[in-house]
């Protein structure tokens, strides 16, 4: 009796499950186009913006430091009366250092909180995780970090460098300053240091540069005997860093331990800004190179006062660094569009975005209306015994972004 | 048909309603789509309470098969928005524009689904013959598992031409044949992930009725016993673990459409301590503890990071140390403490009418060293 009755109300529920199944059915097939319905309210004194940085995981570090910049942009923003009048209400959420938390916070902001756009990102992979939900919802995104180029989206706008801002530049400064022949590829495995080692070999080719190497570890891997051995044992010129986090940390000890020096083989690093110089040691980086588009020690008005102001609100000891400056620059690249525009609309921002500028910290910045990325002057820093990094060659006017690499003859995707 | 026949199933009939009639009567799109991702969870966590909870093996790295069926699901949903012939977007991006051999099959969707059915089942199947058969358990067992996940993760995140590394895979369109954007056609996710949900449990409850249900937790009480009696343990471990398994699967895949995305992370370690996390809470052995359990884990996780974006890991961890320390059977044990030995208390163990003197929930001791509740 018993097994029968279990059988019945399996076979009941099977039968309910795909009754509401097929019910549930008949919507849009592939194919269809998307329509995205925004629901952004501004009807009142104030607009929602959502900040998406991962407060929590392994990019917790990096990340709270773009947070607390972006907070302090819009606390700046709100003492000046808004953006179009409007105060700015801070929705944030915690991305949790995975794509996948990405994607359905991103989600939540736009489709529950109604904000009118988001700020955030690191990793390639939290922006490729949030890039379908931006397109597919018709939203907007800020996305603050130099990053391996090769994508432009309608709905996002990159403040950070791209390829042709950052890493081509460390190459023509190896090249023309440094005079290398040869070069050595040290990466983390991920889809930035692939990409950036993919552009930077067919430089190399171009430009007569020999690749003596190319060696990845796993992100977070602190086993690097092997690694430096291989290096010092191809004896190139240079070396290029394209590690992210911990690994670094691990790397520079055991290159500093193996006798290597930044005097006889020069490391050029693209993801080790000022936040990251105390963790790795200040011993180990001093007189080693890194590329970025801003350093704390840039002497301008405009730099002095966001330094003094982020030190007065995170105190003395706090640093800034590329990305949080970047992240800065983006909350008010945001406001001149809205204003250019005189509306919070999504495609209203979008069509205002070309030409719009702003006087940031690393200099007057432009947004490229076509390819959403902005202009930016690369800089070639060294590590000082302070920990800081100072400027020692510039591309001395802002670059126009080229995330295609269309302009270079050399590349081919 | 008398009431105390009816009971039993008033549980499961309960959360039926809420998750058929209620849940899209009051929730917004956006909150019924989270809801069909603790579905997901929840449909690899009644796999988890099968094998955990009644055969007392800690299944620590049931992301691989939830990855398994995550990532068939992802390649043929890849390949099918590319069309026929077409290559996915990412391997022009990071490898050499053409689609590799293993990835072809993939464009079936039938394909596809044999592979998340199948595969998980051949592959949890070939371990545990390799484990069980050998008497390799309790701590040394879990800890193969994790590896396995681990080795999964760290194998996808290497491949980045073919699996899109730790990006993962998304930006889905479709579904075989229907448009993702569209909320009707989210709505029709949600009730296949639940009603997928139902149906496992409901099959949960047959078989843990059943001859074999009895010898799984008789493997668990005294797997010597039962070898004594004829009967070798380690089949019946295997067919749990190998149910356990693909249920898990089948939660992967439906995973994958509904939040869009699958990356490493969703398949490592720590989702997979995640998955069981919930089995824990709900309370391993019951019926309704492990799918329960995983449904408010991912609830909670979710309201916590809203309302304490900076701080709600420490409340995370904070709730496991308290259920852990107070409630070591899990919410069921709540249930069953403040209805003493009511039938639907019974019900929700799974255990059958007189048979919950010798099936009491699993107590700690027997549960953590399962050799030593053997000699006793």
């Amino acid at each position: 009796m018993r097994t029968k009755f279990s059988s019945r109300i399996l076979a009941a529920s099977s039968v309910l499950a795909l009754g509401l199944t097929a019910t549930a059915c008949g919507g849009a097939k592939t194919g269809d186009s998307a329509t995205g319905e925004s629901c952004v309210d501004t009807s009142g004194d104030t607009v929602k913006i959502g900040f998406l940085n991962s407060l929590s995981g392994t990019m917790a570090i990096s990340e709270t430091t773009v947070f607390k910049s972006l907070s302090m942009a819009a606390e700046e923003i709100n003492a000046d009366g808004g953006v179009l009048g409007k105060k700015l209400e801070i929705v944030s959420e915690d991305g949790q250092s995975e794509p996948t938390v990405f994607a359905e916070k991103a989600t939540k902001l736009i489709q529950d909180d109604c904000v009118a756009a988001v700020f955030g990102g690191w990793t390639s992979s939290s922006r490729k995780a949030m890039l379908p939900v931006f397109e597919g919802n018709d939203a907007l995104l800020f996305y603050p970090v130099q990053y391996e180029g090769l994508e432009s989206s309608h709905n996002i706008f990159y403040t950070g460098a791209t390829t042709n801002q950052q890493i081509i530049p460390a190459l023509d400064f190896l090249k023309q300053e440094k005079k290398i022949e040869s070069i050595f590829l040290v990466g983390s495995d991920y889809v930035f240091p692939r990409t950036a080692n993919k552009i930077i070999k067919q430089y190399a080719a171009a430009n007569g540069i020999e690749v003596l190497g190319e060696e990845y570890q796993p992100l977070g891997s602190t086993d690097f005997g092997t690694v430096v051995d291989k290096v010092k044992a191809a004896g190139a010129d240079a070396v290029f860093n394209t590690l992210n986090g911990d690994s670094n940390v691990a790397f520079f000890k055991e290159y500093k331990g193996k006798g290597l020096t930044a005097s006889a083989m020069p490391v050029l690093s693209v993801s080790i800004a000022e936040e990251e110089v105390p963790g790795v040691g200040v011993g180990n980086l001093e007189g080693q190179y890194t590329a970025w588009n801003y350093y704390q020690t840039i002497d301008s008005p405009a730099n002095k006062e966001f330094v003094t102001a982020f030190k007065a609100a995170n105190g003395a000891k706090a640093v800034t660094s590329d990305p949080m400056e970047a992240a800065y620059t983006s909350l008010y690249l945001w406001k001149g569009m809205v204003e250019k525009a005189d509306s919070f609309a999504v495609e209203d921002v979008i069509d205002a975005a070309d030409g719009v500028t702003y006087d940031a910290p690393e200099g007057t910045v432009e947004v490229d209306g076509e390819n959403h990325h902005i202009a930016k002057t690369a800089l070639i820093g060294q590590v000082n015994s302070e920990g800081l990094i100072d400027t020692v060659w510039s591309s001395d006017k802002p670059i126009e972004p080229d995330p295609y690499l269309k302009s270079y003859d050399w590349w081919k995707n | 048909m008398s009431m105390k026949k009816l009971s039993p199933y008033v549980g499961w009939l309960l959360l039926a309603v809420a998750l058929l009639v209620l849940a899209p009567a009051v929730l917004s799109d956006f909150r019924l789509g989270l809801l069909a991702k603790y579905c997901c969870y929840a449909i690899a966590a009644v796999g988890i309470g099968l094998a955990w909870g009644r055969g007392g093996m800690l299944v620590l790295g049931q992301g691989l098969y939830f990855g398994i069926g995550a990532y068939a699901m992802a390649m043929h949903l890849k390949l099918a928005d590319a069309g026929p012939g077409g290559v996915p977007d990412f391997m022009a991006l990071y490898g050499d524009a053409t689609v590799p051999g293993w990835w072809e099959p993939l464009r079936s969707g039938a394909f596809a689904v044999v592979v998340i059915l199948v595969l998980p089942a051949l592959v949890a199947g070939l371990l545990g013959l390799a484990v069980f058969k050998r008497r390799i358990k309790g701590a040394y067992f879990a800890i193969l598992s994790q590896a396995l996940a681990a080795a999964f993760a760290i194998l996808l995140v290497g491949q980045v031409k073919t699996t899109g590394g730790a990006n993962g895979l998304n930006n889905f369109q479709g579904f075989f044949g229907y448009a993702l954007f569209d909320p009707a056609n989210k709505r029709m996710l949600y009730f296949i992930a639940a009603g997928i949900l139902l149906v496992s449990i409901l099959a949960m409850a047959w078989l843990y009725r059943s001859r074999f249900g009895e010898l799984l937790v008789a493997v668990r009480d005294g797997e010597e016993r039962v070898r004594f009696l004829g009967t070798d343990p380690a089949n019946v471990k295997l067919a749990a673990y190998v149910i356990a398994a693909v249920l898990a699967s089948i939660g992967g895949a439906l995973f994958v459409p509904i939040a869009g995305i699958v990356s490493p992370d969703d398949v490592g370690v720590v989702a997979s301590i995640g998955l069981l996390a919930g089995v824990a809470l709900g309370g391993r052995a019951s019926l309704l503890g492990p799918a329960v359990g995983a449904l408010l884990v991912g609830y909670a996780e979710t309201s916590l990071s809203e309302a304490f974006p900076g701080s709600w890991s420490y409340f995370q961890g904070a709730l496991f140390v308290l259920v852990i320390l107070l409630l070591p059977g899990g919410l069921a044990q709540l249930l069953n403490a403040r209805r003493g030995n009511s039938v639907s208390s019974r019900f929700l163990r799974g255990v059958p009418r007189g048979k919950q003197a010798q099936a009491e929930l699993p107590r700690s001791a027997s549960e953590a060293a399962p050799e030593e509740a053997a000699a006793r």
